[in-house]
């Protein structure tokens, strides 16, 4: 008895091999090996933004001979420096899918055990970053060019708030409408022709907001409320990429 | 002329009418072209059903031709 | 589901309020005390307004819809009712124009925080169209543009909340008493126009669904009838097609 009971439970004893069980690349580590290849990309062929920088050195250049004028203030400089920004991070958004999706990338990221949202934030954050390294270049470049009154190292701390907020609106907006547009045969077209409509809140906060930090008479504090703005927005967006960009990247 | 012109706009119609108007012109255009637009589908439905309908009826004549053939058929087996 | 079932009296019920609300307008509603008779316009303009952006926010809903069933009939419905708003969209602005010209004397006037909006909205919705026809691949563009759909819709009330923080006036003097309210009389008929042009938009939305759904009929009665070889196939096309069966 207790032999066909011992050889009963003996295959039982015996070790299985576990069920094989999908290996889900946790979201962080997912999110860290995209970036690292997005900026070592950047980094060791750097694309965009040199090309991203330039364009914005060249538009302040074409500002001075189109408004005729050697030194701008207040409100026109604000409006200045964001036309420039928005327009040279049209050029960033542009490119962010072609490599992906021109030579497989995205194919490959599909076939991966991950989280389809670790792309998006991967490709987010790399924008932001993009953005940031054109405003190293183009902030100083603008003060140089075109800015009359010399803002105050605090009015610079202030600006850098607006533009790290501002940078994550754009960065993300311009993630769903990079997404969009790879996958169309008019990329080039239809980037800037969704994003801008889309990016007006943001131009309308980051500028009001600027306009005192770069007054003719002095700097004065940047209104909360455009930051606040800003903020709503950036939430907005958040979300909704969170929730809509599983939808593009799916065959 | 102005005089009579001032009387008329005080008394019989308001002032503005012209724009009042033409705001209502387009308002009521867009209609129209959506009706026009409307029309010229329908004229094609049209089109289509009777084609599809004179279509069946070949297949009818087809197949009712095939029917009386196939008791001829039957018979001579 | 059929769409033209209820369509005739859909558009009886339009036309008797369409026609009650310009009567009201007209006949019924006071004379504003600062613009005098070209605020009637008001009554044309406003409800269009309105109803073209519930139109952009139902072509949303719909594409809400869509990507959770994955049902093309949403996808259908999303476009047609973002294609009517657009047209209404064109009448608002054309209709603002008219408006803003009569009152300040310019053809466009950046101090109505609304219609600022409203364009910006229209901006975004013209590119609907020209996304869905550049991608090829059905599904995918069905997809895609559901997406757009729901964060242009979303991007609606964002965008009027913050054209409306940077402008210091507030929309249209709608308001003709000094208490700042609109009367009684101007709001009723208001509220007939609203109504009216809500039912139009439904109507003609109902018209376009049912054509549009005819179409798919016949052509699958064609393939039916003559085989596939029979039926052109259909090109590369910004608007959704009903699966044939």
């Amino acid at each position: 008895m207790s032999a066909s009971a011992g050889e009963r439970t003996a295959p039982a004893a015996r070790p299985e091999p576990p069920a094989a069980e999908p290996r889900v690349v946790p979201l962080r580590t997912a999110v860290r090996a995209l970036l690292r290849k997005e900026l070592g990309l950047e980094l060791r062929a750097p694309q965009a933004v040199p090309a991203m920088a330039l364009f914005s050195v060249t538009t302040l250049v074409v500002f001075h001979f189109a408004i005729q004028r050697g030194q701008v203030g207040g409100d026109l400089a604000a409006g200045v420096l964001w036309v420039t920004l928005l327009f040279a991070a049209m050029l960033g958004i542009s490119r962010l899918f072609v490599a992906d999706h021109e030579e497989g990338g995205l194919d490959g990221f599909l076939l991966a055990p991950t989280d389809r949202t670790a792309l998006l934030v991967a490709k987010a954050v790399s924008l932001f970053a993009f953005l940031a390294a054109l405003e190293v270049i183009a902030v100083p470049a603008f003060a140089l060019l075109l800015l009359g009154p010399s803002p105050g190292l605090g009015a610079y701390a202030q600006l850098a708030a607006l533009l790290t907020l501002a940078d994550a609106g754009i960065a993300l907006v311009g993630t769903l409408v990079g997404a969009i547009a790879v996958q169309t045969r008019a990329r080039d077209l239809l980037v800037p022709l969704i994003a801008l409509p889309l990016l007006i809140p943001v131009v309308i906060a980051a500028a009001k907001g600027t306009t005192p930090l770069v007054l003719e008479a002095g700097a004065r504090g940047v209104d909360v409320r455009w930051l606040l703005v800003l903020g709503l927005y950036d939430l907005m967006f958040g979300l909704l990429a969170y929730a809509l960009f599983d939808y593009l990247i799916e065959d | 002329m102005t005089l009579v012109l001032a009387q008329a706009t005080t008394d019989a119609l308001p002032d503005n009418v012209g724009y009042v108007a033409a705001a209502y012109l387009v308002f009521f255009a867009l209609v129209l072209v959506y009706v026009v637009i409307m029309a010229s589908k329908l004229a094609r439905f049209e089109r289509e059903l009777a084609e599809l309908n004179d279509l069946a009826d070949e297949r009818r004549g087809g197949l009712a031709g095939a029917r009386e053939r196939e008791p001829e058929e039957a018979g001579t087996r | 589901m059929l769409y033209g079932t209820r369509l005739r009296a859909l558009s009886i019920a339009t036309l008797i309020t369409m026609t009650a609300a310009f009567g009201l307008a007209f006949f019924y509603a006071p004379m504003d005390a600062d613009q005098g008779f070209m605020q009637k316009i008001f009554y044309v303009h406003v409800p269009m307004a309105m109803v073209a952006l519930g139109g952009f926010v139902f072509g949303g809903i719909m594409a809400i819809q869509h990507l959770r069933t994955g049902d093309p009939k949403h996808d259908l419905r999303s476009y047609v009712a973002i294609h009517l708003s657009l047209i209404l969209g064109v009448g608002v602005l054309v209709t603002g124009a008219i408006w803003a010209k009569a009152s300040w004397g310019h053809w466009w006037v950046w101090d109505e925080p609304t219609l600022v909006s409203f364009l910006i909205v229209f901006l975004l919705y013209a590119t609907y169209q020209p996304m869905r026809f550049s991608i090829e691949d059905r599904e995918r563009q069905a997809r895609y543009a559901s997406v757009f759909a729901i964060v242009a819709g979303a991007f609606v009330p964002l965008n009027f909340l913050a054209v409306r923080l940077a402008q210091a006036y507030t929309h249209p003097r709608v308001f003709a008493t000094a208490d700042g309210g609109l009367p009684a009389k101007m709001q009723l008929a208001f509220l007939v126009s609203l109504a009216g042009m809500a039912l139009l938009y439904v109507t003609l939305w109902r018209y376009e669904m049912a054509s549009k759904h005819t179409s798919a009929q016949l052509r699958a009665l064609r393939r039916k009838l003559s085989g596939d070889d029979a039926v052109t196939p259909v090109g590369r096309t910004a608007a959704p097609s009903l699966p044939t069966t």
